[in-house]
């Protein structure tokens, strides 16, 4: 748990300062300090570890002021990684992960198998372990960066612009296993950036800054894509905050329709039927066991369902997949809606454009 | 050549360099020159490495103290042994030729050293720091490490030019290889001339070889580096 409390931090030098900031991050959350440059996002980062210490106020790292603990002391506690990640030239990668440990007095063999379990942990081969950082990837000194910060398994985590460093794809994928790593080791993580989606990704809340230093909001991404505070959020938020806030909802949480289905030994009329019903022009057919088997325009249905053939619907969605991957889905469908089925290809139901405008507003 | 001449003794003289009394002779300028030559670069870098991690941590003593070395280095070495003898009083001596060596290192030693602090990146301090090493940790750690390449260049460049350098203390008695010289000159003699040149070279490149083994040695994370 880290609180601000009342915090101001003010520089003669021009660095972006905190005007007046109270915050606290839950234990075992992320909390993503987001805004345009020179808006003290860093400054309060760097607060929690005494990089950086305040003009005025209090920083209190699980109930204690900072500034009453060692600063060497406090931050061996606390997890540190940086957009350039300043891996030491000079140090192999396990020595570089060994860092804190070493710093702590952790015997030999203690540091040695913390060590192994963190390359696996990151998803680095074993291989890089003697490696020194100039010969490693982008990729590669990021991962090493996350194992060095998490050596020590402090509680908190400090994040400044991760993967800013990485290309566009590389940074999904680190963004994905980050969200994953989390999961599993569920520390207190302030992380810093000025990308928004990323903010809206990573953050179990975001705290969105002003330049000045000035907390906008502080909220879940999606209560913050919901209700914008002000001018500023609603500005910074940028367009599409519908798309943003579909990204954000799981398919599993709108309530799909049952669609007009029917079997495939169904005759012509009963089809008809049940397109009316559902207001189609066309059926969904789904065999006797509950499996998707495509789709039928009502009029090229003559005899029997089955006497058509069922086209694929292109894209189908998953419960865990989100609400924009469903709208995807729908308007590159002839049928206008995004079919959701489980594993194995279950039928599960339609979800229309009505379904997802249902959801945010 | 004209010396070749004049002197009328063979060239080798194989019966000058035979004589136990010159080999011990060659034996303790050669041991003088390398004692010299470490002991001037040992003190130089114990006084100049200091002045650099200052001078990296308070930028205002940088320029002051790359000026005031410049200024020293810039000095005539004759000038300033005889400088030293006239005013400084440490007599004809030891003492009078370190000082004088030890000058002429510190302002590649002092540039060296501070170069390669500055040449740590921001961003290794700063995660050095949020790791929680201490200011000293930090510099013993890993700035001087990160900065020993440059660094052992700078020892490269003051061992060489201090072993130079030792030959002109031979004017005030010291000299090491320099005496040799010194015999030849005023004994018209070439032999000792040549054996102090080659005797100086060789004991330079064995120098500067040897350094740049101990480089690689000590900073394997460079070598593949450019």
């Amino acid at each position: 748990m880290i609180e601000f409390d009342a915090v101001t931090k003010r520089f003669d030098d021009g660095t972006a300062g905190v005007h007046d900031l109270t915050l606290s991050v839950p234990r075992g959350e992320v909390v993503v300090l987001v805004g345009p440059s020179g808006c003290g996002k860093t400054t309060t980062m760097r607060m929690v570890n005494r990089m950086i210490e305040p003009t005025s106020g209090t920083v209190r790292v699980d109930g204690r002021d900072v500034m009453t603990v060692d600063p060497a002391d406090l931050r061996r506690r606390i997890g540190y990684v940086i957009q350039h990640i300043g891996l030491f030239p000079h140090r192999t990668v396990a020595e570089n992960i060994a860092t804190v440990p070493g710093l702590l007095g952790w015997d030999k063999r203690r540091i040695g198998a913390r060590v192994d379990e963190l390359l696996a942990t990151v998803g680095l081969d074993a291989a890089v372990r003697d490696r020194y950082p100039h010969q490693l990837s982008g990729g590669q000194r990021q991962r090493a960066g996350v194992a060095r910060a998490l050596a020590a398994d402090p509680d908190i985590m400090l994040m400044d612009e991760p993967f800013g460093a990485v290309d566009p794809i590389v940074r999904g994928r680190l963004q994905a296993e980050f969200l994953r790593l989390q999961q599993q080791v569920c520390k207190t993580i302030v992380f810093v950036t000025h990308d928004i989606d990323e903010a809206i990704r990573m953050g179990d809340r975001i705290a969105i800054m002003s330049q000045g230093g000035h907390l906008e909001q502080y909220a879940t991404p999606a209560d913050v894509l919901a209700a914008p505070a002000n001018e500023f959020v609603v500005d910074f938020l940028g367009p599409e905050r519908g798309l943003k806030r579909l990204a954000l909802i799981p398919v599993s949480e709108a309530k799909a329709d049952p669609g007009p289905v029917v079997r495939p030994d169904d005759d012509r009329r009963r089809a008809a039927e049940i397109a009316e019903a559902n207001g189609t022009d066309w059926v969904v057919v789904v065999d006797a066991g509950g499996r998707l088997l495509g789709w039928v325009p009502v009029e090229e249905v003559t005899g029997r369902v089955d006497d058509a053939t069922a086209r694929p619907f292109a894209t189908l969605v998953r419960a865990t997949d989100s609400l924009r991957a469903a709208l995807d889905a729908l308007v590159g469908s002839h049928t206008g809606v995004a079919v959701r089925v489980s594993d194995g290809e279950y039928y599960e139901g339609i979800i229309t454009r009505e379904t997802l405008t249902r959801e945010i507003m | 050549m004209t010396l070749l001449a004049q002197t009328g003794r063979p060239f080798p003289d194989w019966q000058w360099l035979t004589n136990p009394r010159n080999v011990e002779r060659m034996r303790e300028a050669f041991a003088q020159h390398v004692e010299l030559t470490v002991l001037a670069v040992v003190i130089g870098l114990l006084i100049a490495a200091p002045l650099a991690v200052a001078a990296v941590r308070w930028r205002r003593l940088y320029t002051p103290l790359l000026t005031f070395t410049g200024v020293l280095f810039t000095i005539p070495s004759l000038a300033l042994f005889v400088l030293l003898i006239a005013f400084a009083n440490t007599g004809l001596g030891r003492t009078t030729s370190l000082i004088g060596l030890v000058i002429y290192t510190l302002l590649i030693l002092f540039r060296n050293t501070a170069v390669g602090l500055d040449g740590v990146d921001a961003e290794v301090r700063e995660s050095a720091t949020a790791m929680g090493y201490t200011r000293r940790q930090q510099l013993w750690r890993i700035e001087l490490p990160i900065a020993l390449p440059v660094i052992i260049a700078g020892v490269r460049i003051a061992t060489v030019t201090t072993i130079g350098l030792v030959t002109i203390t031979a004017l005030i008695g010291q000299g090491g290889l320099g005496q040799l010289f010194l015999v030849g000159f005023q004994r018209q003699h070439s032999t000792p001339l040549a054996v102090g040149f080659a005797l100086s070279v060789l004991l330079a490149v064995i120098a500067d070889v040897g350094l740049v083994r101990l480089q690689r040695r000590l900073t394997p994370w460079s070598r593949a580096e450019v």
